[in-house]
């Protein structure tokens, strides 16, 4: 065997079933020998990036760690946003980057990069292959290092003459990393401390994020046994579904005002799965100024104490610790609290002011009812994602993508894309900016090559919206290099031309056909709504505020 | 405040720009750092000084400790010894010159290891404090060169950086 099919029959043996890629000279050898091997699909993408965001994407629909395969050089270098994406995401994936013969490295060979020193800080760990019979330890590792403790990518970068090299090795069975043992069961006592503070509590609140998606059915347990008022960050979205009671929305810069107000008050938190990100947060020493007792519930003992102090911190798995707070719950009474919450939602529910022009939120809640909350929503990154954030009524856990630490825009199209492949039988939703959009749009060729039928909606607003936000409230309207209407293209024509079918919507009374036909249609579909230009996202906490800065509506707005 | 930081680590390629390029990411504040071999097979020890307040350090253990190649980080804080090791060139005018010079060695018992006829080349030992002591002290007869390691630490008594795993499995 040589490198290259030991690579793959390594890939095999950990359950790989997809590979997302772009081939190139430097990776040649393994994409010869995938030649062979229908076992394992091959997605070929139009751009690294995508097959980057489509693997997170992948992994993050399906638990499963996903993989992305490219060339050296450019090609490995168009993969490090979305290598940094995964990792702020904590994503599981393994990337496999070709590189220059093991000869030439060092020498600024044809389409050599540095890409195990490029990609350093943006992966959890990475490997430069220098023997063919280290392939299947390498791979073993990887996998195992992506996909427990903290998730996050790892690269494999492997020189062209390894791959090509005779292999005389063997396969092990386990993993030896003496460097590195994730804690997985929180400390008993920690767990048994929460709950008997929660006893005493008499304002409980339950923050879940990103790393409790696999805790949801714990989590959702616990949330209903105790009555435990709850929300979730962005990546938490769906750990409770939107409709369930105990749900006050997310929290944060542009989460409800019953969520940040809940904050504010709480006399104890019980964080699950979430790093205190400071689109959370705000001013770090004003948020949760009443928690006398913060259970700080995360898998990376870095987490704990980073940003926010923990009077009860649990390093662990949020599954394994919701399950054990699960079992220990005992009926709170909560009235007071939640009256006072009850009011917050009462007085301040997401309101979309009308106007004669069509709005974003409208068209989220639209796709929403048509779905019923129980799309795969992605989306890219701007206003329309925060739209999204609050007005799609997400059902399930892992059905809300997004790229949220680095704020990555063109994560949507590959990233839906990833997600449509990981559950061919979902309806998956692409809420998508006209800006972002245009940042992967190639990969429409991708949705094509494999009939995915994606349902793919551009909230139109003709400008760089969220941008133009703060250029609004903290630029005196100086709006600098936002407007992209004058040279926006046809979305629909350009989705026809990839043989994509389409409409473009003006008004709110072509609103629901539009979104009644999209689902009709059987294959991918793009929805193009020219929605209002001078939308702004609220509620908003600018930058460094608190919950007692929140604007609560635009200031025009309300006299309309 | 100054904080000596000992950590084992795999001796695996790169594994020192991993930590240093960590460092410089994070916005860590590094004096010096010492790197070698120890007794064990490849395992290495890399010693530091950091400055930071209690959260950074913290920050500064539990960051090293996300690196896959690191086995086992320690603060130095209780009774321990910290050792840095320079070599000093100084100019040397006249014969006069030269028996102060050798004075001044004496009371830093730092050894002249290199003689030449108008160079006096001096290996010195010790905290880093006293090192730079004695490199003020040299400096008024003119300093050529100097070299100095970065502190290397160890506990003393009996405690010992141990290999073992550094986050056990509850
Ligand atoms: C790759 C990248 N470049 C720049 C930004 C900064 N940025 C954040 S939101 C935004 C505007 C996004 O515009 P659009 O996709 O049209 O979404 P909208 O806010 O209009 O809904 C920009 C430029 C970013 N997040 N990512
Ligand atoms: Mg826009």
């Amino acid at each position: 065997m040589t490198g290259a099919e030991v690579l793959l029959e390594a890939l095999s043996r950990e359950g790989v079933e997809v590979i997302f890629g772009h081939p190139g000279g430097a990776i040649m050898p393994v994409y010869d020998a995938l030649y062979h091997r229908p076992d394992l699909r091959h997605v070929l993408v139009r751009h690294e990036q995508g097959a980057g965001h489509a693997a997170a994407a992948y992994a993050r629909a399906s638990g499963r760690v996903g993989v992305a395969m490219v060339t050296s050089g450019p090609g490995a270098l168009n993969l490090v946003t979305a290598l940094a994406d995964a990792m702020m995401d904590s994503t599981p994936m393994v990337a496999i980057t070709g590189q220059v013969p093991t000869t030439a490295v060092g020498t600024d060979a044809f389409q050599e990069a540095d890409v195990t020193g490029v990609t350093m800080p943006v992966t959890k760990h990475n490997y430069l292959v220098s023997d063919v019979n280290e392939i299947p330890k390498v791979v073993k590792e990887a996998f195992y290092i992506a996909s427990t403790g903290r998730p996050g990518p790892v690269l494999i970068d492997l020189p062209k003459d390894v791959q090509n090299a005779e292999f005389t090795g063997r396969f092990p069975d386990g993993v030896d990393l003496p460097g590195y043992k994730p804690t997985y069961r929180g400390h008993p006592r920690q767990i048994q401390r929460a709950l008997k503070a929660l006893e005493a509590a008499k304002r409980p609140l339950l923050i879940a994020g990103g790393g409790a998606r696999h805790a949801a059915e714990a989590i959702r347990r616990f949330v209903q046994v105790t009555g435990i008022p709850t929300t979730t960050t962005l990546h938490g979205l769906g750990i409770l579904s939107a409709d369930d009671p105990h749900f006050l929305g997310m929290p944060g810069m542009h989460g409800t005002a019953a969520a940040n107000l809940a904050i504010q008050q709480a006399d104890m938190l019980i964080a699950i799965g979430i790093r205190f990100d400071d689109r959370v947060t705000g001013d770090v020493s004003r948020f949760a100024p009443n928690a006398q007792t913060v259970v700080h519930v995360n898998i990376d003992p870095a987490e704990i104490g980073k940003v926010v102090d923990s009077q009860i911190p649990v390093v662990g798995d949020a599954r394994w610790v919701a399950e054990r707070l699960a079992e220990g719950a005992k009926p709170l009474s909560l009235d007071p609290w939640w009256q006072q919450i009850r009011e917050w939602l009462r007085a301040y529910p997401l309101r979309v002011p009308a106007r004669a022009s069509l709005r974003s939120p409208e068209v989220i809640r639209a796709v929403g009812e048509a779905t019923g909350g129980e799309a795969i929503v992605v989306t890219g990154v701007g206003q329309h994602q925060m739209f999204a954030a609050q007005f799609y009524p997400v059902k399930h856990p892992a059905s809300f993508l997004t790229s949220g630490g680095l704020g990555t825009m063109g994560f949507g199209l590959p990233a839906a894309i990833g997600a449509q492949i990981a559950h061919p039988e979902r309806t998956v939703v692409l809420f998508d900016g006209d800006g972002s959009f245009q940042m992967t749009m190639q990969e429409l060729a991708t949705v094509v090559k494999y009939r995915l039928p994606i349902k793919m909606v551009i909230l139109n607003n003709g400008y760089l919206g969220m941008v133009r936000q703060w250029q609004d409230l903290f630029y005196d309207d100086r709006y600098s290099e936002v407007y992209l209407a004058d040279s926006n293209p046809d979305f629909v024509q350009l989705a026809r031309a990839y043989g994509i079918e389409g409409t473009s919507v003006r008004s709110r009374d072509a609103l629901s056909d539009a979104v009644a036909r999209m689902f009709e249609v059987e294959g991918p579909f793009l929805a193009v709504f020219d929605v209002a230009p001078d939308e702004a996202v609220y509620p908003m906490i600018p930058a460094g505020g608190s919950a007692e800065d929140m604007i609560l509506e635009a200031p025009e707005e309300v006299e309309r | 405040m100054r904080h000596l930081v000992s950590v084992l680590v795999q001796d695996h390629p790169r594994v020192l720009t991993r930590i240093t390029s960590m460092f410089a990411r994070r916005g860590f504040n590094i004096e010096s750092l010492a790197v070698g071999r120890t007794h064990i097979p490849s395992v290495s020890r890399i010693s530091f000084v950091v400055y930071g307040d209690d959260r950074t350090i913290e920050q500064v253990e539990k960051q090293l400790n996300r690196l896959i190649e690191v086995l086992k980080v320690v603060d130095h804080e209780g009774p321990h010894l910290e050792r840095e090791m320079a070599l000093v060139k100084v100019h040397v005018a006249g014969v006069e010159e030269r028996l102060e010079l050798k004075e001044i060695a004496e009371a830093f018992r730092a050894r002249i290891v290199d003689v030449a006829r108008t160079a006096l080349t001096f290996e010195v030992t010790g905290h880093p404090a006293k090192i730079t002591r004695f490199i003020e002290e040299m400096a008024p007869y003119g300093i050529l060169e100097t070299m100095r390691t970065g502190a290397v630490a160890m506990d003393r008594g009996e405690r010992v950086l141990r290999l073992k795993a550094k986050r056990e499995a509850v």
